[in-house]
């Protein structure tokens, strides 16, 4: 439904744009209805770069974005709004995604007031009562409310809700529930779920591991702008390949082992080896060298200025793709 | 004992009223003991954390003792209470990014704090460089701006100068929230450090990521609407804990290998009670599934096992 190809996006620096920073390095993905696609890296990887730009909130610096098979990056005017229409992005804080000074019925409103005009009154809340309910949100609690009222959980239902008043086909998510309490987060993130099995497609943008491979379909891993591996959360989880993952795998908390206590992992296939498989347990992964993952190294100074076609993800199974080493 | 906390209440002065975001707390913290404080947002956990600190203009002491290696803290007297801070207690705060003024170099900000102190620079200096390296930085960032710095640089950084003079007490306030996970590691790990090599004697870590305590802290408070609900060693309360709430909320988080369509985890209804006016008797008992009618009666904070703290009737 949603494909990214070779996209890549390079910001300017400096006087005059002298200098650019390469966001987004070659990024090819694509996302199916109902299915939940998450989007994992640490800070400064571009993940929330690549929503913005599937929002037409940025442009695109070279490659294509196309939903159901329309370039989404010509599109202007009504075309533009229709995009919308079945587009639409939820993001990380939900107290600054409201106005503080009118009622959360403004926010409502004015999805209205810009794309269902011709909707009666009564038509608008019977509209209205059927989605607050999708979201298992009581109506009377939240309407007429200013967003200091509700809770943090209540406010992003409120704006997936808004989000599915329109012909809703793709939702970007964009850590949407980082900044919620413990207790009500699973249920953002469950809600997400029901929708996936009602056939939207999400892509699901988070830095927390857990949570993607929790709600997720298929995964991708980004380092530094770059695809470093993807395919079924499964396999990414379960068999993770690329030196980078595994970094970011062993230091995710877990609740019933201790970082130091972690089993020692398994000696991953060569990525690009000609006879992919699982090597026997205990044969220490001789070829590859560890990649720590960015925020351990002090000074990272990697060249991010040209787009340079990549080396092509290699694929090791069946919808696992993980990036040659050397290039992450 | 080295902390001793005796009934601490901290109210917020409102318009409306006081707000009792902390309202009644007793713990002790062993030296050589990180405790980690955990609970939803609003639960009091920031507000027990700093006030052990200071009281700002907005916060109200009403009542309690906080003893620290036997002499009691003058919690009610801030001035009284600035001959403890940084060389006694000490804090990392929650957002290291703005802890450090961004016009000034990191060393100048050092020797300046250290001067406000009436503290030689030269005497400590050397030892913070060599405290540096222990986390990891090279002493380069004594001549770099904040802005120069990584996240988890920052909070390094800030955490070495709050522990310069080996604080008794240390209170880490959501230090790891901000960070990635990879970073989130060499912070977490950075405190533990310092317990082993004795900077630090007790340590207070507070985060709402139950999974990141699991790593670092000995023993765990869990903190609902203003009050704590269990204390238990850390182990204790993964495996075995008494309080409905904490198994509700251990059992609503997704951990590497739980999935959506094999294990469906479910997060606990409702909303804490509001902190103006608070509810008599048990404040989780409107979320409570084992609620009954006697927790209309508030439950006392007792121990139910050997170093085992729970507060509820059915613990």
């Amino acid at each position: 439904m949603l494909r990214l190809d070779h996209v890549s996006k390079s910001f300017g620096l400096g006087a005059f744009g002298s200098r650019s920073f390469l966001a987004v390095d070659d990024v090819s993905l694509r996302v199916a209805p109902g299915e939940v696609v998450s989007l994992i890296g640490e800070s400064g990887s571009g993940k929330s770069t690549i929503g913005k730009m599937i929002l037409r909130l940025l442009p695109v610096s070279s490659g294509s974005i196309t939903f159901q098979g329309e370039d989404v990056s010509t599109h202007t005017g009504k075309a533009l709004k229709a995009y919308y229409r079945r587009v639409q992005g939820v993001f990380q804080d939900p107290f600054s995604s409201y106005n503080p000074i009118f009622t959360v019925d403004h926010a409502l409103d004015l999805v209205r007031r810009e794309y269902l005009g011709d909707l009666s009154g009564q038509e608008w809340r019977r509209r209205l009562t059927s989605v607050l309910e999708t979201v298992s949100i009581n109506a009377g609690e939240v309407l007429g409310k200013y967003p200091h009222q509700l809770s943090g959980g209540q406010l992003q239902r409120l704006l997936i809700a808004r989000a599915l008043m329109l012909d809703l086909r793709f939702l970007v998510a964009d850590e949407i529930i980082s900044m919620l309490d413990a207790s009500t987060r699973i249920d953002v993130l469950n809600l997400l779920g029901d929708l996936k099995t009602r056939g939207l497609g999400i892509l699901f943008i988070t830095h927390d591991l857990s949570l993607g491979n929790y709600i997720s379909d298929r995964t991708v891993i980004l380092r530094h702008g770059a695809v470093v591996e993807m395919g079924a959360t499964g396999l990414v989880f379960g068999n993770p390949c690329h030196p980078y993952t595994r970094a970011l795998l062993s230091a995710v908390p877990q609740l019933h082992a201790r970082w130091g206590a972690a089993p020692e992992q398994q000696a991953p296939p060569v990525p690009g080896g000609s006879a992919p498989g699982r090597q026997a347990p205990g044969t220490p992964g001789a070829t590859t060298t560890a990649v720590p993952p960015a925020g351990l190294v002090a000074t990272v100074e990697r060249s991010r200025t040209a787009p340079g076609r990549r080396a092509a993800l290699v694929e090791i199974e069946d919808d696992h793709f993980v990036a040659p080493t050397g290039n992450g | 004992m080295s902390v001793q906390v005796k009934d601490l209440k901290v109210y917020y002065r409102t318009l409306r009223g006081d707000v009792r975001a902390l309202d009644g707390a007793s713990f002790t913290i062993a030296d050589g003991e990180i405790m980690g404080l955990a609970g939803e947002s609003g639960c009091g956990k920031s507000t027990l954390g700093r006030s052990l600190i200071a009281i700002d203009g907005r916060m109200r002491y009403v009542g309690g003792s906080v003893s620290l290696d036997g002499a009691a803290l003058p919690l009610d007297d801030q001035a009284a209470m600035a001959r403890h801070r940084f060389t006694a207690v000490s804090l990392v705060p929650q957002y290291a990014m703005s802890a450090m003024n961004p016009t000034r170099k990191i060393g100048k900000l050092v020797t300046d704090l250290l001067r406000s102190r009436g503290i030689a620079p030269d005497t400590v200096l050397g030892e913070f460089r060599r405290r540096l390296e222990l986390v990891g930085l090279s002493t380069d960032v004594l001549a770099r701006y904040p802005i120069e710095l990584s996240g988890g640089m920052k909070q390094r950084v800030v955490m070495v100068i709050s522990t310069l003079l080996d604080p008794s007490l240390l209170v880490a306030d959501e230090i790891t929230s901000a960070l990635d996970v990879s970073t989130q590691k060499a912070v977490a790990e950075a405190v533990v450090e310092f317990r082993d090599r004795g900077f630090v004697a007790s340590t207070i870590v507070i985060t709402h990521d139950l999974s990141i305590l699991v790593q670092m802290a000995d023993s765990i408070m869990i903190m609902y609407a203003g009050k704590p609900v269990e204390r238990a060693s850390t182990d204790a309360v993964v495996s075995s804990s008494r309080h409905p709430y904490t198994r509700l909320l251990l059992s609503s988080l997704p951990e590497v290998g739980v999935r959506y369509e094999e294990h469906r985890l479910s997060g606990i209804a409702g909303r804490p009670p509001s902190l103006l006016n608070p509810p008599p008797g048990c404040r989780f008992r409107d979320r409570c599934p084992l609620a009954f009618a006697k927790c209309a009666e508030e439950p006392p904070f007792v121990e139910v096992a050997p170093g085992h703290s729970a507060a509820c009737w059915k613990a």
